[in-house]
């Protein structure tokens, strides 16, 4: 299988702090990668590099290359619009506009220029399907968003980033906020995203990491110590750090 | 995508225009005045009473009014003020009373100087048979600044940690007790600014006190004189300006009286601003 | 004894706050007191609705028409044009000017809202009639009709008021903006929206209830203001025309009151308790969306 995201050489530095150092990865298509390692690792700011959400970040310095489907995101001439249109993001605490939802899911099509009535339905109801949630809202499509649970608002969160039609989706803790029932509607959720998307999963939760992803990146201090098949770093780290790290010695 | 980029183009052209429109505007306000208020400032201005006999200019009586208001209103104001504040943070259990007072308070806030005016000089002046006095603007004012001190004082009340209070009446301290040595000492910051905002607001006033405090300048002679003047009548800095400006057609006097308001309104912000940073200090 | 001290302070703070409620009752009281004979003996309908003021004349006649549309018409424009204006300073101080500019400007306009509309009103006579009457010479120059106001006039008023509802409107909607969870920006902005959309789709819908509420304070703000429109506005009672000189609700207080008698005085009253049940309703709006947008938060 081909590789979508190829990470070369990345250094990330928040003014004289250095955040991430020498990065390099590849992730497949159609695969869901977990980055796990404890807080301040560097793995949410990992992840911000790959839609260029840092560069929101005052004093943030990039060196380095990515690349998304063979381009190279941190060229002067590329767009981050239609960067950020094909790498979809969902954020650690459920983050609807205070909007009904049908306009919470249209606000990426309509940003995008689709204004007719028809198209922009069909795009809400299957973003919603897609996010397993249209069976529970789809007689309240123009009450608030923000009337519903939180996890539902999360799944409302990740077919709002569906409906722009990524080819990525970045998750961010998308179940640290969640109570257990919510968390594993979203694990599943992931599996039958797979077919169709990319996911990059942050994750503080090990058990989540080994249950929903294909491979797993440990990151700690700003270094990528090891990345491997999710069953290889779960069972046979080659790096005593991650090892003391996933068996619960530290983090 | 290319048309967004234009239309994109177009909102932050629009934003730049107004707002380079509202700060050189505003700044302007503050240039002007100053420069052509600044003339007009000497010493005699400042401790000298305007006089065709005399030919002397100076707005020391106004001055010296401005502060007979300023301390009989606080002196009605603050206390009632910091009792209906802690009486809405400490004693009020919520019902009917406490939001009619909150919509009382909320209410005072919102009505305009001039009917503050028109009440004050129906109420005390009339019916009470003050006349217009500083006396009868001081009360009036006392009523228009009153929202500010309850909603100062309300403010750093409920900064004060509820443990304060557990641990002052787990000690066997009266509430009344625990009041008076905990948390008006605590709330004190508060306090204090909503005292310096309504000073701001005092000083400032012209509308409320044209009816009620009246316009005379001259300066008490005798000790007796000095709380006489209390019953009569005075015009404060702001009214002065408006009267300089409209009967007398002294545009230097008023620019000048409008130099020194600025100013003062300057040291007031600044003074909060210190006032409010210290506040925050002392949260963390 | 302790106990009856502690009784005696609960006694003591209860009525001071009472006293807001004394307050505001004696204040609504009075105005209605006050204002409403005049309302009668002169007909609720030719003192409202009649258009012609002369409260002096051997045949009195107290029509308030032009004055209550005067004020309606210059507070409407005011607000129309000092609002927009300000809510673009308001984004451009929250989401566009560097923190350094910001961090300069937005004390400049804290200053100013509380600076005394006297000064507002000096500038206005010397810096703004001026200007307009120049205007008048050219617009008017083969009117025979046109009464000239040296500038004096509704226009003159209305853009006092703009101005001076301006710092209340920056602030008041800059905060109401800066209180916009940033997780909402961060999410518009990762759905490939622009800087310009998240802000106009995202950011201001969400602040919506604290920039209605500025716009409402600054139509409080300038229906209530007197002295400053009272000093720019001529003051003559005339229909409110941008070029006519004008009297306001408040205008008409400040000016009359002084120097009247009588009936005269008492339709000063009414003129008050219309400006009194306006600032009401006013208020009344302003709870309303307060409580509102604290339900949502």
């Amino acid at each position: 299988m081909e590789n979508i995201i190829e990470v070369r050489d990345l250094n990330l530095f928040y003014g004289e702090k250095q955040a991430l150092k020498n990065i390099n990865m590849d992730i497949r298509k159609n695969s869901i990668t977990a980055l796990i390692g404890p807080s301040g690792c560097g793995k949410s700011t990992f992840l911000r590099t790959l839609n260029r959400m840092n560069d929101l970040v005052d004093g943030v310095k990039i060196e380095g290359s990515i690349k998304i489907e063979g381009q190279e995101i941190y060229d002067k001439n590329y767009d981050t619009i239609s960067l950020r249109k094909k790498v979809g993001m969902v954020f650690q605490q459920p983050n609807p506009f205070p909007m009904s939802i049908y306009d919470n899911i249209a606000y990426g099509p309509r940003v995008h220029g689709i204004k007719d009535k028809k198209t922009l339905d069909k795009i809400v109801e299957d973003s919603l399907r897609q996010a397993a949630i249209f069976d529970e809202v789809k007689d309240s499509l123009k009450k608030s968003a923000l009337g519903l649970s939180g996890g539902q608002q999360q799944r409302i969160c990740i077919a709002r980033a569906l409906a722009v039609h990524p080819d990525i989706l970045l998750m961010d803790e998308p179940t640290s906020a969640l109570d257990p029932i919510s968390t594993l509607k979203i694990e599943e959720l992931m599996e039958q995203l797979k077919k169709n998307y990319t996911v990059v999963v942050v994750t503080h939760n090990m058990q989540q990491a080994a249950r929903v992803s294909d491979g797993t990146a440990f990151f700690l201090v700003g270094d990528l110590v090891e990345f491997g098949s999710t069953k290889q770093i779960f069972s046979y780290p080659k790096d005593k750090r991650t090892e003391d790290y996933i068996t619960g010695r530290f983090g | 995508m290319h048309k967004q980029a234009i239309k994109d183009n177009l909102l932050l052209g629009i934003i730049y225009v107004c707002a380079s429109l509202s700060v050189l505007l505003l700044a302007g306000i503050l240039i002007y005045v100053c420069v052509k208020g600044i003339g007009a400032i000497n010493w005699s201005f400042l401790t000298e009473v305007s006089s065709s006999l005399k030919g002397t200019v100076g707005i020391a009586g106004n001055i010296l009014n401005t502060v007979y208001i300023i301390v009989l209103s606080m002196l009605f104001s603050l206390p009632v003020g910091i009792g209906a504040a802690i009486y809405l943070n400490e004693y009020a259990k919520p019902g009917k009373l406490v939001s009619s007072i909150e919509f009382a308070i909320e209410t005072l806030a919102g009505i305009p100087s001039i009917i503050y005016g028109l009440f004050g000089m129906m109420f005390f002046g009339q019916s009470l048979r003050m006349g217009y006095s500083l006396l009868t603007g001081s009360l009036t004012l006392s009523l228009m600044i009153l929202p500010l001190i309850v909603r100062n004082t309300q403010e750093s009340l409920k900064t004060v940690p509820d443990s304060y209070r557990q641990g002052a009446i787990g000690l066997g301290a009266g509430k009344w007790y625990m009041i008076r040595t905990i948390l008006i000492p605590c709330s004190l910051p508060g306090i204090i600014t909503g005292v310096i905002l309504s000073v701001g607001r005092i000083v400032g006033e012209s509308a409320a006190l044209l009816f009620t405090a009246g316009s005379a300048k001259i300066l008490p002679k005798t000790v007796k004189g000095f709380f006489g003047k209390i019953f009569q009548s005075g015009g404060t800095m702001t009214i002065q300006l408006y009267l300089s400006a409209t009967a007398d057609g002294d545009f230097t006097t008023a620019f000048g009286i409008a130099f020194v308001l600025i100013i003062i309104v300057f040291f007031i912000n600044i003074l909060t601003k210190v006032l409010a940073k210290k506040f925050d200090n002392t949260k963390e | 004894m302790i106990s009856s001290k502690e009784r005696i302070a609960k006694i003591v703070v209860t009525g001071c706050a009472s006293v807001a409620i004394f307050a505001i009752c004696s204040i609504t009281v009075y105005m209605i007191l006050k204002g409403v004979p005049a309302l009668f003996k002169v007909g609720p309908l030719e003192l409202l609705f009649g258009t012609v003021w002369k409260p002096t004349g051997s045949n009195p006649s107290y029509g308030i028409l032009y004055i209550i549309l005067s004020s309606l018409l210059a507070t409407t424009c005011a607000v129309g044009i000092g609002v927009p204006i300000g809510l673009m300073t308001a984004i451009f101080l929250t989401e566009i000017a560097s923190k350094k500019l910001a961090s300069i400007v937005s004390p400049a306009v804290e200053l100013l809202a509380a600076i005394p509309s006297v000064i507002y009103g000096l500038l206005g006579m010397m810096i703004l009639n001026p200007v307009l009457f120049k205007l008048e010479k050219i617009i008017f120059a083969n009117s025979t009709t046109h009464q000239f106001t040296g500038g004096a006039n509704m226009l003159a008023a209305i853009i006092v008021l703009a101005i001076m509802i301006l710092p209340t409107v920056i602030n008041m909607s800059a905060s109401a903006i800066r209180a916009v969870p940033k997780s909402l920006k961060q999410a518009s902005l990762a759905l490939g929206a622009t800087k310009m959309q998240t802000i106009f789709k995202v950011i201001l819908p969400a602040a919506k209830s604290g920039i209605v509420a500025s716009v409402v304070l600054g139509i409080g703000r300038a229906i209530g203001e007197a002295m400053a429109i009272n000093m720019v506005a001529g003051g003559a009672v005339n229909m409110p025309l941008p070029f006519n000189s004008v009297r306001f609700l408040t205008t008409q207080l400040v000016s009359e009151m002084s120097y009247s008698s009588g009936l005269h005085r008492e339709v000063l009253f009414t003129v008050g308790l219309v400006l009194y049940i306006f600032i009401m309703i006013i208020n009344f709006v302003l709870l309303k969306i307060k409580k509102k947008g604290e339900q949502h938060a």
